[in-house]
């Protein structure tokens, strides 16, 4: 029985003497590995990116929305304004709730908005003086929305740096400017410093004005859009919700906790839904990787089989010569498997490198794992084997007159 | 020692049978020197398959070196062939792009034999056929007589009970054909058995004995002593 040794270099000789076919062989598994590597790593990416974009909302946040009530499974339509200032105030000063430190209600829309001939469409959150540190803004310059504001009913303005930018461009001395609001002149007051990120709730993209000339003057509503809260505590966000959920049941008149009118989402459930949306699409994408990863290991047994067809006459001098069944089959299962983990190894590289460019693109955090690195090596070998049992059987087998015959 | 009892090879084609080789007894000495020949379809090369363990009988008992090796598996047979067994083929079949020494040193690679042991027995036998300095040449860069010459070499490599020559001069022209015979007449003085099949009468004179064979049996074994061709 010759070693391992002699087998590995006998394989590599002979895959060094059809250098195209070789390549062409494995480029099927360089780009299968490459693109499972690549998905896998801006997978991971991506989820860290929405976890890192989510907690940049604010901490221990939990977000009271308005949502239909259904009753014996109908749900009516115009539900949406069961949210109030009262049940704001209540959340803040009931005696009942002792794990909420901040409490901001909020009433926002996307509105158009106009600086003369320029304009934008953005969302206008009606807020009060809480809401910046609950949402972790914090103030480029002026002043955010104070008690004072709301009490006058103040036709003032703080823009996000991405609504400075669209209405006024380059200028950056935009504070005491007018700009309109519903065809309502609003006074800037300040500018909020840029968070960057993008996506959903881009804070950089949004103007704000006091609560209470949202709702009476802009949108003429007396609900709200959403309450904001801050748990004292990461560990009592839990308990925050159940409080301030059994506080909202009894104000507003509910027995049953599955007939709520409101629904309250913690941080957590937000980077929870995030991770998963990005899991599920990372494993859709790795799967269709993975059959690219299939199609390259059928192109490799092919290759293996016209291989053992070309070498019938030396794999029967070679069982002439004594060579056993073991023996062929460890020589062509070797050569299977070479060309199988460079093609892993090349593709780890790729996917490396793809990974790399579309997380800068896309400005996520760059990671690689060393799971990758695991998961191309030993998924390519997997398939080295799996795919080149077959052809490896098949010099096995070959009657060693037959092959010797063999033109 | 090789001896063969009522040997039967019958080869079955749908339902056709064709019976190769019909209850062959023959009995070869160690240090003999055997032609075997006959018209084609005689089961000269059935023969040379059953003598070179290459195939087993369909009946019959075949003993080699004291030893039963009629109905073996397939991996014991590869291995009495690798110890025991020195083929010479008609078209040389060495390994085209691998160097003379490399090929020489194959059968002792499935032997086990370390390495380093190989490279300097090889090196011995290309020396011996007189190749010590085209040991690096790849077979292209051998002329057929060369060529033949590796693999009577290789044959050698494990000091074969036998050496079996399956028309060994059938691709060279007559002045290597007489290089080739030879050196298995030198071998065969040295000690060692060689069966040969060939259809030229030419060169089944170098050798010791001759049998016909026809239709699967032995038509006719003449020793005739070893007669020099001149």
């Amino acid at each position: 029985m010759s070693s391992f040794n002699e087998i590995l270099s006998s394989a590599l000789e002979a895959l060094g003497l059809q250098k195209t076919r070789t390549a062409l062989a494995i480029l099927g598994i360089v780009i299968g590995i490459g693109a499972v590597i690549g998905l896998v790593s801006i997978g991971e990416s991506a989820k860290l990116a929405v976890e890192n974009q989510v907690s940049s909302l604010g901490s221990n946040l939990l977000t009271v929305s308005p949502s239909s009530q259904s009753s014996g499974g109908v749900r009516s339509a115009n539900a949406v304004t069961t949210l109030t200032l009262e049940d704001a105030e209540a959340i803040k000063t009931d005696s009942s709730i002792n794990t909420v430190s901040r409490v901001s209600p909020e009433l926002s829309r996307r509105t158009q908005i106009l600086n003369g001939k320029n304009n934008t469409n953005t969302q206008v959150v009606g807020a009060v003086p809480d809401y910046l540190a609950i949402h972790n803004l914090t103030i480029e310059s002026g002043n955010f929305i104070s008690q004072k504001d709301i009490d006058n009913n103040n036709k003032v303005a703080v823009l996000g740096p991405q609504v400075v930018s669209d209405l006024f461009g380059e200028n950056n001395n935009v504070i005491g400017q007018n700009i309109r609001i519903n065809r309502i002149s609003f006074k800037i007051i300040g500018i909020t410093t840029a968070k960057g990120g993008s996506g959903f709730q881009n804070q950089d993209d949004m103007v704000f004005i006091p609560l209470s000339t949202a709702q009476k003057s802009v949108f003429g509503s007396k609900s709200l859009s959403s309450i904001a809260l801050e748990a004292k505590d990461k560990s009592q966000i839990v308990e925050a919700q159940d409080q301030v959920g059994y506080l909202l049941l009894k104000r507003h008149k509910l027995n049953d906790p599955t007939q709520a009118d409101f629904s309250i989402i913690s941080q957590q459930d937000i980077t929870n839904i995030a991770s998963q949306v990005t899991g599920t699409l990372t494993t859709l994408l790795t799967g269709i990787a993975a059959i690219s990863l299939l199609v390259g290991g059928i192109g490799i047994m092919n290759i293996m089989l016209v291989t053992v067809a070309e070498r019938t006459r030396e794999i029967g001098l070679r069982k002439a010569l004594g060579a056993r069944r073991k023996v062929i089959t460890a020589q062509f299962l070797t050569e299977a498997t070479v060309l199988t983990l460079i093609g892993g190894i090349v593709g780890m590289f790729l996917g490396v490198i793809l990974s790399y460019i579309i997380s800068r693109l896309m400005n996520y955090p760059f990671t690689i794992s060393s799971k990758s690195i695991i998961l191309a090596i030993s998924v390519s070998t997997l398939i080295g084997i799996i795919f080149g049992w077959f052809p490896a059987q098949k010099a096995a087998k070959l009657s060693p007159i037959e092959a010797l015959r063999y033109e | 020692m090789i001896r063969l009892t009522n040997i039967s090879k019958i080869y079955q084609t749908g339902d056709i049978e064709t019976v190769a080789l019909n209850k062959v007894n023959l009995e070869i000495i160690n240090g003999d020197f055997v032609a075997i020949m006959g018209p084609s379809g005689s089961g000269k090369s059935t023969m040379m398959h059953i003598l070179g363990l290459l195939d087993n009988p369909t009946s019959g008992s075949y003993q080699l070196d004291g030893r039963e090796v009629g109905n073996l598996s397939e991996d014991e047979l590869a291995q009495i062939r690798n110890r025991k067994i020195g083929f010479v083929f008609q078209s040389f079949n060495l390994l085209a792009r691998t160097s003379a020494l490399k090929n020489v040193m194959l059968p002792m690679m499935y032997a086990g034999i370390p390495k380093s042991e190989r490279a300097i027995k090889a090196s011995e036998l290309l020396k011996l056929v007189e190749l010590g300095d085209r040991m690096d040449h790849t077979p292209s860069q051998l002329s057929g007589g060369q060529q033949q010459r590796v693999a009577i070499a290789r044959s050698l490599a494990i000091d074969p009970v036998i050496i079996l020559a399956d028309e060994p001069t059938g691709n060279l022209a007559t002045a290597q054909s007489q290089e080739i015979m030879a050196i298995f007449q030198d071998l065969n003085q040295q000690g060692k058995t060689i069966v040969m099949i060939t259809h030229e009468p030419e060169v089944a004179k170098f050798a010791k004995r001759t049998i016909i064979l026809r239709d699967g049996q032995i038509m006719d074994d003449n020793m005739k002593g070893n007669t020099k061709h001149v």
